[in-house]
């Protein structure tokens, strides 16, 4: 049984850009069967039974919620600001909980191994002090003031620097983060990752960008953000015990694991437990 | 010489793999494959009219075959990489690079399936994968018995470089490599190359790095 809790999210379900026409994009939420489709000019979500699902079209993507919306989707102001490429980065089928690629996306202590010479390099691996909460008015999980040495931090970066992160979850299934941009000192740039939970162990996951680059073909953006995503991958779908532990158990965290801790009891608290382990490991 | 890439593409990273080994410098122009569509477009399909990554230019040659993109930078720039002259070292060679195309059919597919929705009969793809993988294993074991650890002769040549990209991700299609003790030997060979460059879902030996100092005792902390 899935709680009400869970149901009255807003999930992704596809990418706008790519829905056609009846039977379009078969998929599958939260272990059930759906439909997205183009319909008289309209992105439809039809149910296993034909019912149609709550949809709100944002970041590039449809966004389906399988209950009664509790809330609106979150937003992502910078998505209408004025100069940003908004890039959509398509989708990677993982097998893994939903909750373990956001989780995985929240954490910089596997830069510089995981993404070894892009995003973190040895010996620069200590993860500095942070600052994380749970925000009671956007009902959110933020980190802030997350430093970090990256060889190439994004696409644009000519050499090593020094990254600044925030890090944010704004549903169950999906987090943004802001991080300094190369091009733009004054600015952050924005990236997304929208996971679409398919069932309690299986997810596709859409990586979204919103930058300050007027020069990087598109091709080139995507590129960065696949290759990231998938060093990733392969690490997800070895992740042990499949299902995201939401008590404390065999696990030992440490201070650079603050912002995953916060987004567990955060999940906790609200009853968010598709994908997650409630029994100690 | 312009190599058209995609970044996750197993067939790419042969080129720029053995381009890396060789010391050899590619003009890299990546290409929206996913989810773009890119090279289906006709922009695309006046350089290759096949329609498929990756494709290497160099002045009036387009190769669309990542085999044959081997092959020419071998001949071109190491010929070391074609193994020796003989001509049943060339055969085996050849016969090597038809069976990476039978990799590319089989881990490669259920991989593709399996990481960017591509259709098809999953369990055909991960069946076929496995007798592939036996095959392999089968050889690499004999030639370990005979103290060689490539697949031709003693050194490596471009029939390593092109069986191992699909190798290597087979688990990215869901075809574990725990079984085939010679692959992971040879996995591991190929990876400590000199000039060896990793793609997402293969990984660098970490493990062959200087061993770190020695931890203190904990007492001592």
């Amino acid at each position: 049984m899935i709680p009400q809790a869970v149901l009255n999210e807003w999930y992704p379900v596809a990418m706008i850009a790519l829905v056609g026409p009846r039977p379009g994009r078969q998929t599958q939420l939260l272990g059930s069967d759906i439909a997205v489709f183009l319909e008289d000019g309209q992105i439809v979500v039809q149910g296993a039974k034909g019912q149609r699902l709550a949809v709100t079209l944002r970041y590039g993507h449809v966004w389906a919620c399988p209950g009664t919306p509790a809330h609106d989707l979150f937003p992502i102001p910078e998505a209408d600001q004025p100069g940003r490429r908004l890039v959509d980065c398509g989708v990677v089928r993982v097998k893994c909980s939903p909750l373990r690629a956001v989780e995985n996306f929240l954490d910089i202590a596997h830069f510089p191994f995981v993404h070894t010479d892009v995003l973190g390099a040895e010996p620069h691996t200590e993860v500095g002090r942070y600052e994380v909460q749970i925000r009671e008015d956007s009902d959110e999980v933020w980190a802030t003031k997350v430093h970090f040495y990256q060889p190439q931090a994004a696409k644009s970066a000519a050499g090593g620097i020094v990254t600044e992160y925030m890090y944010r979850v704004a549903a169950p299934t999906a987090a943004v983060l802001y991080k300094t941009c190369p091009n733009q000192p004054d600015a952050w740039d924005v990236i997304g990752i929208f996971v679409q939970p398919l069932t309690e162990e299986f997810c596709e996951v859409w990586p979204w960008m919103a930058l300050f680059d007027d020069t990087t073909p598109q091709a080139d953006l995507i590129q960065f953000q696949q290759m990231i995503f998938l060093q990733d991958r392969s690490i997800l779908e070895n992740q042990i015990p499949r299902l995201l532990p939401l008590d404390p158990g065999k696990e030992i965290p440490t201070q650079a694991d603050l912002t995953s801790i916060a987004y567990r009891r955060w999940l906790k608290r609200k009853g968010l437990t598709y994908g997650a382990q409630m029994v100690a490991a | 010489m312009k190599l058209y890439d995609y970044v996750l593409s197993a067939s790419c990273y042969k080129v720029r793999l053995l381009a890396a080994l060789m010391g050899v410098k590619l003009e890299l122009e990546a290409v929206d494959f996913h989810p773009g569509q890119a090279h289906k477009s006709a922009a695309f399909r006046a350089i290759n009219p096949a329609g498929t990554l990756p494709v290497l230019v160099d002045g009036d040659l387009v190769l669309s075959e990542s085999t044959a993109m081997l092959v020419y930078l071998a001949q071109a720039s190491g010929k070391i990489w074609l193994g020796d002259a003989t001509p049943a070292s060339a055969a085996k060679v050849q016969n090597w690079l038809a069976f990476s195309a039978r990799l590319g059919a089989s881990l490669g597919m259920a991989r593709l399936h399996d990481m960017l929705l591509y259709p098809g009969d999953i369990e055909a793809f991960r069946r076929t994968g496995v007798e592939c993988l036996r095959e392999l294993e089968s050889h690499l074991t004999e030639a370990r018995f005979a103290g060689r650890i490539f697949l031709v002769g003693d050194s490596p040549t471009i029939a390593d470089i092109a069986c191992f990209p699909n190798v290597a991700l087979a688990p990215d299609g869901g075809v574990s490599l725990d079984d085939y003790p010679s692959i992971r030997l040879w996995s591991r060979a190929v990876r400590a190359l000199p000039r060896f460059i990793e793609m997402p879902g293969i990984h660098r030996l970490h493990e062959l790095k200087p061993t770190p100092e020695a931890v203190p005792p904990l007492e001592s902390l």
